[in-house]
């Protein structure tokens, strides 16, 4: 693989059968096509990559809209001068990919096929907002009974030791606000590979909402 | 959703008999034995069916041995060799749950079809 990843977009939850007709729950990505923005050298940048965009839009934003009215631009100037270097209509999600051995041009497109032949990827999301939550459902705590005439339900309970020493340990678990993280599910399985629709089908589950964005990455952890 | 639902198309079974919760049916189920492979009929009352797509099942129960047994079937599962349909039933609701307390001889009377 000349580059380590591409982008994706989280479609949705399904299952599919195996040969053995077993269940397999799977997560539908659609992955790329990507194309290549900007390839970063060592002798320029200090380091070797690629930056790639989702290819969602085949049109300008703005492109449609009546003539006589005035354009409505969405994209800054630069960014606009910088898509434009690579031959390439702006799009929405532009990011950075480790660049490995071979050979790679600006305005390249890549698509799952890169994916092919292997057999495990990790997936990067941005996790679900859950909002300002408490102690169970944030670190798992068991809480306390909720019936028999007890008065402690959902606190967190003591939160460390006396005099020493003294204070809370760092790391704690407290309430506070969970969710809308950068997580990544690491060495999941790589079901199917549809190249004609860009869709690639990974066993369990990848964090974020359905149309989230996700990188797919070939898995790091696992080889085979 | 228009995408899951194109995944799904592949695996989806196309010779399926029409049935509804009511009818008895005969499944015949693929059993792998080691290399040797055989089928395994499990004939009852389909009392419910749940699920949409490829994620469809169906539950039968019958009598066996004067002891209720249901089991859950994916309807698009490989492992169905094929279902027929014994006899078919009337039933007023979607999920005959409440046969499960019933004797078989009651239970008979509650899904009967009309004479044509």
């Amino acid at each position: 693989m000349v580059v380590e990843g591409l982008i994706g977009k989280k479609i949705g939850m399904t299952q599919v059968f195996d040969e053995d007709g077993n269940i397999i729950p799977v997560t539908v990505l659609q992955v790329g096509p990507c194309a290549v923005v900007q390839v970063k050298t060592q002798e320029r940048d200090g380091y070797r990559a690629v930056q790639l965009a989702l290819m969602e839009r085949e049109k300008r934003p703005g492109d449609n809209k009546e003539p006589e009215k005035k354009k409505h631009r969405k994209i800054p100037k630069p960014l606009e001068g910088h898509y434009a270097k690579a031959g390439i209509i702006p799009q929405k999600i532009l990011r950075e990919f480790k660049l490995g051995e071979g050979e790679i041009k600006e305005g390249q497109i890549l698509t799952v096929e890169i994916f092919e032949g292997i057999g495990r990827v990790d997936v990067t999301g941005t996790s679900k907002g859950r909002g300002f939550q408490g102690v169970m459902k944030r670190h798992g705590y068991s809480g306390g009974p909720a019936s028999h005439g007890s008065k402690f339900h959902r606190a967190p309970g003591s939160v460390g030791s006396t005099t020493f020493p003294g204070r809370v340990l760092k790391g704690k678990g407290m309430p506070g606000h969970m969710g809308n993280e950068r997580v990544t599910a690491i060495g999941l399985r790589v079901v199917k590979i549809d190249k004609e629709k860009n869709l690639m089908l990974v066993k369990g589950a990848v964090p974020g909402p359905a149309g989230g964005y996700v990188l797919v990455k070939k898995s790091k952890r696992c080889e085979k | 959703m228009e995408l899951i639902r194109e995944v799904e198309k592949e695996y989806l079974r196309k010779n399926l008999p029409d049935f509804r919760p009511g009818d008895t049916v005969r499944v015949h189920l693929k059993i792998k034995e080691g290399d040797k492979e055989r089928i395994q009929v499990f004939e009852g009352v389909v009392i419910a069916r749940r699920g949409g797509g490829l994620r469809e099942t169906f539950t039968v129960r019958k009598i066996s041995f004067g002891i209720g047994v249901e089991r859950i079937f994916p309807l698009h599962s490989p492992k169905i060799e094929k279902i027929e349909v014994v006899k078919r039933g009337r039933a007023r609701r979607a999920k005959l749950y409440f046969l499960r307390g019933l004797s078989s001889k009651k239970m008979k009377r509650k899904i009967a079809a009309k004479q044509q």
